[in-house]
């Protein structure tokens, strides 16, 4: 300790003095980050708890209402995350190296691919409801057997992906954030974190569109 | 910072990994398999899964704390899953009267 002077003079931009040094504020960081994801892995898994109960439950009417997702779409959408989690992934190693425009234009590309990903699924809905198929008093099915059934699983699958998309709409807000601190210079070699953590935030909501597309397109057409 | 920056290499095999897993779920969803369809996807969406949770959100490098948290989150996942489906899925196996 008898260099104390010389640690107050290095004292590394963003590091709060409730911390000993950068490394147990990053630590902590992510600890506090994955906390809020196991909560969120609690959230979105008793919607897919639900979607199986009731996948076993009708057979008959989920194989009937999967051959109305559009798997090319789902396809397209997935290919879409995964890219924008590469982007995410560089992005936040441009902020390891302190790059800054490097950060401002992968994260630019993440929000793009994010937003392509929300078009797709703005013409997803707009065929359901051109077809009728969202549940409530206009629904309409073309077999009559399923009515009350496809009713039940098309609220799923609106509930399932209405969530992962508002997932999305908030992850394009918090990047428009990091790109507005990026633009003002607030991150370097040093500090990054906010980058970093909004990036295991969207790995995670990549990851639960991974379930979501094989259970949701892929599952049930088949038979 | 406290970590060695990853390749831009080892970031890029694991974005093909994962296209190339994806390709193969949906060839392997055109297939008549009966229940495997099932299997084949949730295996694959596992690795897929793996793969994001190792290399994209670096648990391969966090501290064990951070991967015990990781690791509750699964595990608790687990609990909800199994004890609410087997009640669920062995309803009926006494041959009582329909519940619903």
């Amino acid at each position: 300790m008898a260099d104390s002077e010389t640690a107050v003079a290095v004292h590394p931009p963003g590091l709060q003095h409730h911390f000993d040094d950068s490394a147990q504020q990053l630590e902590s960081s992510t600890l506090g980050m994955w906390v809020f994801l196991v909560t969120e892995i609690m959230f979105f898994g008793g919607m897919f708890a639900s979607y199986t109960i009731y996948r076993n439950l009708f057979p008959e009417a989920f194989a009937s209402t999967s051959h109305y997702m559009n798997v090319t779409i789902g396809a397209i959408n997935t290919g879409v995350l995964i890219c924008s989690s590469l982007t995410m992934v560089l992005a936040v190693r441009a902020a390891q190296l302190g790059r800054k425009n490097a950060i401002i234009l992968f994260l630019v590309l993440t929000l793009i691919l994010g937003l392509v990903f929300l078009s797709l699924k703005y013409v997803e809905y707009h065929e359901k409801w051109e077809d009728h198929h969202i549940p409530g008093p206009g629904f309409q099915y073309a077999d009559p057997r399923y009515f009350h059934q496809a009713q039940i699983l098309f609220y799923l699958y609106f509930a399932m992906t209405g969530m992962h998309a508002i997932h999305m709409i908030v992850g394009a807000g918090l990047l428009c954030t990091l790109i507005g601190m990026a633009v003002r210079n607030r991150f370097s070699a040093e500090w990054y974190t906010p980058v970093e953590m909004i990036g295991l935030y969207w790995h995670f909501v990549d990851i639960v569109w991974i379930f979501l597309f094989p259970l949701l397109y892929l599952i049930g057409h088949t038979s | 910072m406290t970590h060695q920056v990853v390749s831009v290499k080892t970031y890029v095999a694991v974005f093909l990994a994962l296209i190339a897993l994806t390709i193969t779920t949906v060839a392997v969803s055109k297939l008549e398999l009966g229940e495997y369809n099932f299997v084949c996807a949730m295996t694959i969406a596992v690795i897929k899964a793996s793969l994001v949770f190792w290399f994209f959100m670096d648990l391969r490098r966090s501290s064990s704390m951070t991967r015990l948290f990781a690791g509750a989150g699964i595990f608790w996942l687990a609990i909800m899953l199994f004890f609410t489906l087997s009640d669920y899925f062995s309803r009926g196996w006494l041959g009582l009267s329909k519940w619903w």
